[in-house]
């Protein structure tokens, strides 16, 4: 594989899955120069005269949809970690003897482990999507065909978009659908909240499944997936366990230490004049980036401060917010809970939206660049507040990259996390994997303290004389290491076995084989 | 010879500790087996230092077994001591980690005592983070939080964590096991710096001069720089009978407190949520920690979820004449030392009392007024104090009169 260094100098490969990839040539360097990916012109006289799109199973659906070896199926993960539909839609095509499948999913969980039977199996040939858990270690032990590629939310559907990844099939889960296709995640049973994930693969894929457990008479409302894009519906009695999109990362962390850095974030946004009436804000979904919301709450009901939005996957805490009337509006990505999800039913200022809108950076604007303050977790960052959020410091991939690249575009970037997990120091020099470029992230907040980036003097000025424990990364990191020892390089092989994209679809880093993922642990 | 010793902490649940097993043996050599969380970037600096701790126990011939859960090295090197010296059944030389930034930190007899913090002296996970949460006291525990088979390792463990960790305005408090016992444990913690040790289960007067003389004793042994406090807590209905003369039974107790579970056993009471089974106790350690002038410290408040339950409690103790109180959840920590701050309202009515006391005086008045209140001498002192700790605090300017006029 040719490798040739990016405009931040990692090595990177100059063709991904056989397709010409672009070398990160710097941030907003990137230029795209051809034309949106455009699908064959589809007629009513294919589909049903009465207008009824529902098929006796997921398997006829497919067979309708002219499924074949090699080609790429796409589902979605507003389930998060009770998805049940990949694992049933690819046991599906093992029955049916298919090979060399892609799966496109806009994010993988552990409940999609069992899933590695079919990767062995040849059923799958490889995942272009974020890989974590037993996926991530079965990537980076080299065990995967092709190349995992990790991209954001945005990135994806910027991918989807400009044709770099073309969809055959999507899959997509509806808590609610009628015969024609319509569908929603506001209610049956299984509702959990918005379908933004599936929206580019709706409008892009060249055909749709619909899959529901609620079949509801026309018109099924609202129509957060238009039937204009489907082609069959698949009833069924079950897609997921939205009790389980509740995962650890939404729960408000109880240890006091995260309580602690959670509130000094609270605590920066409202001394550098960020904290002010009609601002917006981002909360993510690790322990203080939610925690921090918390607390922000707190200091604008003291202050009598009102937001104009936030920006979720949310929680009953932001909920909360807007029911209280700390925020004008929730404008959500995805609900992280069932009380997030009762709200985007019921409050028409709780509304949700897609990657491919609010992310999308081949796009006519990209609203997150009119959000105030971000607050994202990271796994390393270095001394130039580069950060890594995909691998763990052994270089095993550990997270998605999920919304987490797009949101470096707010107007105030915050990266809040322990300096030292069990000895393992967060300030490194360099990151193993570089996911965002430290030029966008303005301020790194540990329980040693708040390091803000020099590029940076309008905050650092903000912020003089307010009593905050600045200190600089350089501190930071020679204060861990005084307790923990420097730590050695870790071993890795050269062989390439994913990539990172930036926003814009160009190659950001690589991520390498280890030698032995299971001794690392 | 095939003498084992076993230190520290194993299992998937563990965490910032290490598991170490030192098997003797009378030849081949050392045969180290280290398994680590964080091998992948300590494994070898983790194989180094075993093996230099090794030699300087003059352990040449054993198997070694590590299991590291992200232990830091002044964990892996109290682990390993304790394990050698379980295996050799004997004190071993001390292995001492390189000093930190607070190692050499003094305090003085005066300093404010709002809230301390208890960490049991056997997990070492507790003690790197507790200063951020901002006690006045970080007291690492050798008494009841750790169980009796794990005391030796705790005063190893305790030891190197009074040198290394930067616990940095923190008064670093440790509590020792009740005397005869605590003897025992002070030598190592005087040479680590140790600032104030806390006497548990009090009784007798006597006791605390013979600490008092060893502390000394030590001190000019070890050449120890830092002053050492100590603080005596009442436990018992004897300890409170003899509370008077605990308290100035030497020029370094700069506190006294006490214990209720152990108290209300002792007394055959029970625990009720007004707290009238220990009013008396309370009291009496109050007067005589103001008699032998020290500093009167109530004891913790058990149920870390409620903190209302907590900050009321702080109120009572503030008004029994209570200046601090122990937490045993860092969440604990802001509302005690809210209570016990002094707020604008306290700082100004006692501005008030100072500057009437200040003009009488200059005017030659015995009395001074307030208002149309006569202010007695002991007011003046009491406002005196509220405004030492609202300076000491930083909540108010050490040269506010002159600011003033």
């Amino acid at each position: 594989m040719n490798l040739v260094p990016n405009a931040l100098g990692r090595m990177v490969p100059t063709e991904v899955n056989s397709r010409p990839a672009v070398p990160f040539p710097g941030v907003d360097r990137f230029r795209p120069s051809s034309r949106r990916a455009s699908l064959k012109i589809p007629t009513v006289l294919d589909y049903p005269r009465d207008g009824n799109k529902v098929v006796k199973d997921l398997r006829t659906a497919l067979e309708l949809c002219g499924i074949r070896d090699g080609i790429t199926i796409s589902t979605h993960h507003h389930f998060r970690d009770g998805d049940t539909l990949a694992l049933q839609l690819f046991d599906t095509c093992a029955e049916m003897g298919l090979k060399d499948l892609v799966w496109f999913p806009s994010a993988a969980f552990p409940c999609h482990a069992p899933l590695i039977k079919h990767l062995d199996s040849g059923v799958i040939h490889h995942i272009e999507g974020s890989l974590n858990g037993p996926l991530g270690d079965y990537c980076t032990a080299g065990k995967m065909h092709g190349l995992g590629v990790l991209r954001s939310h945005g990135g994806r559907a910027q991918a989807i978009q400009d044709g770099e990844v073309h969809i055959d099939i999507a899959v997509i889960a509806a808590p609610s659908a009628d015969c024609f296709g319509d569908a929603n995640a506001v209610n049956g049973s299984a509702a959990c909240g918005v379908l933004g994930y599936a929206q580019a693969d709706a409008m892009y894929a060249d055909k749709v499944i619909v899959v529901t457990n609620n079949l509801v008479p026309f018109p099924c409302i609202p129509m957060e997936i238009s039937g204009g894009y489907v082609d069959w519906v698949v009833v069924q009695d079950s897609i997921g366990d939205p009790k389980k999109i509740v995962s650890g990362t939404t729960e408000l962390t109880r240890s006091p230490d995260r309580l602690y850095i959670s509130e000094l974030v609270a605590r920066f946004i409202r001394d550098a004049g960020i904290m002010k009436n009609g601002f917006s804000f981002q909360a993510g979904a690790g322990g203080i980036s939610l925690a921090f919301a918390v607390y922000l709450a707190e200091m604008m009901r003291e202050a009598k401060v009102r937001a104009g939005w936030i920006h979720g996957g949310t929680t009953r805490y932001l909920v909360k917010m807007l029911e209280e009337g700390l925020t004008d509006a929730l404008v959500d990505g995805q609900a992280f809970d069932l009380e997030a999800v009762r709200s985007i039913g019921v409050n028409r200022n709780h509304i949700g939206t897609a990657p491919i809108v609010s992310y999308n950076h081949h796009s006519k604007g990209n609203f997150i660049n009119l959000m105030d303050a971000v607050v994202l977790g990271a796994t390393e960052v270095d001394l130039n507040f580069n950060a890594n959020v995909v691998t763990h410091s052994d270089g095993r991939l550990l997270h998605g990259i999920g919304g987490w690249q797009n949101c470096l575009y707010a107007k105030c970037v915050i990266l809040a996390m322990p300096a030292v997990r069990d000895r393992i120091p967060v300030i490194v020099d360099e990151v193993t994997t570089l996911c965002g470029p430290g030029e966008m992230i303005d301020v790194v907040v540990t329980e040693l303290g708040i390091a803000i980036n020099p590029r940076r003097e309008d905050l650092l000025e903000a912020v003089q004389g307010k009593g905050l424990p600045l200190k600089s990364l350089e501190q930071m990191k020679a204060e861990v290491e005084r307790l923990c020892g420097k730590p050695q390089l870790p071993a890795r092989t050269s062989r390439v076995v994913a990539v990172v994209k930036w926003v814009d679809g160009t190659v950001l880093d690589s991520v390498y084989q280890l030698s032995d993922v299971a001794g690392t642990n | 010879m095939n003498k084992i010793g076993v230190a520290g902490h194993q299992g998937s649940e563990v965490r910032s500790d290490v598991w170490i097993s030192v098997k003797l043996r009378e030849s081949g050599g050392i045969d180290l087996v280290a398994k680590s969380r964080v091998d992948f970037i300590y494994g070898k600096s983790i194989r180094e230092l075993i093996l230099s701790g090794l030699k300087y126990f003059g352990v040449e011939h054993a198997e070694v077994a590590v299991e590291d859960s992200g232990a830091v090295p002044f964990v892996i090197m109290a682990r390993l001591e304790t394990a050698v010296m379980r295996a050799l059944g004997q004190r071993v030389p001390e292995w001492l980690p390189e000093p930190g930034p607070s190692f050499a930190r003094a305090t003085t007899r005066e300093r404010w005592r709002r809230s301390r913090l208890y960490l049991p002296g056997n997990e070492p996970k507790y003690f790197l983070n507790a200063r951020i949460h901002e006690p006045d006291g970080v007291i690492l525990d050798l008494e009841d939080s750790v169980p009796s088979e794990e005391k030796d390792a705790a005063l190893i463990l305790v030891r190197n964590a009074l040198r290394v960790v930067d616990f940095e305005s923190c008064e670093r408090m440790v509590r020792i096991n009740p005397l005869p016992a605590g003897y025992e444990e002070i030598k190592p913690l005087i040479s680590a710096g140790v600032n104030v040790i806390l006497v548990p289960k009090c009784e007798d007067d006597e006791q605390i001069e013979e600490l008092d003389e060893q502390v000394t004793t030590i001190q000019k042994q070890t050449q120890a720089k830092n002053e050492v406090y100590l603080m005596p807590i009442i436990e018992t209905a004897r300890g409170a009978f003899k509370a008077q003369k605990i308290a100035r039974a030497a020029e370094r107790i700069c506190a006294l407190t006490y214990g209720l579970e152990d108290y209300i056993a002792d007394i055959g009471g029970q625990k009720t949520a007004d707290g009238q089974e220990s009013l008396w106790l309370r009291s009496v350690v109050v007067n005589a920690a103001r008699a032998a002038g020290v500093q009167p410290i109530d004891t913790v408040y058990a149920d870390v979820a409620d903190l209302d339950g907590l900050r009321e409690s702080c109120r009572q103790a503030k008004a029994l004449g209570f200046e601090g109180k122990g937490c045993i959840h860092p969440r604990q920590v802001r509302v005690v030392n809210e209570v016990f701050t002094p707020n604008e309202e306290e700082i100004r009515r006692a501005q008030e009392i100072v500057r009437a006391e200040r003009i009488a005086r200059a005017q030659g008045r015995s009395v001074a007024v307030v208002g149309s209140k006569m202010i007695d001498p002991p007011v003046v002192k009491r406002a005196q104090r509220t405004l030492e700790l609202a300076v000491a605090l930083g909540r108010l300017s050490a040269d506010w009169d002159k600011e003033v006029e």
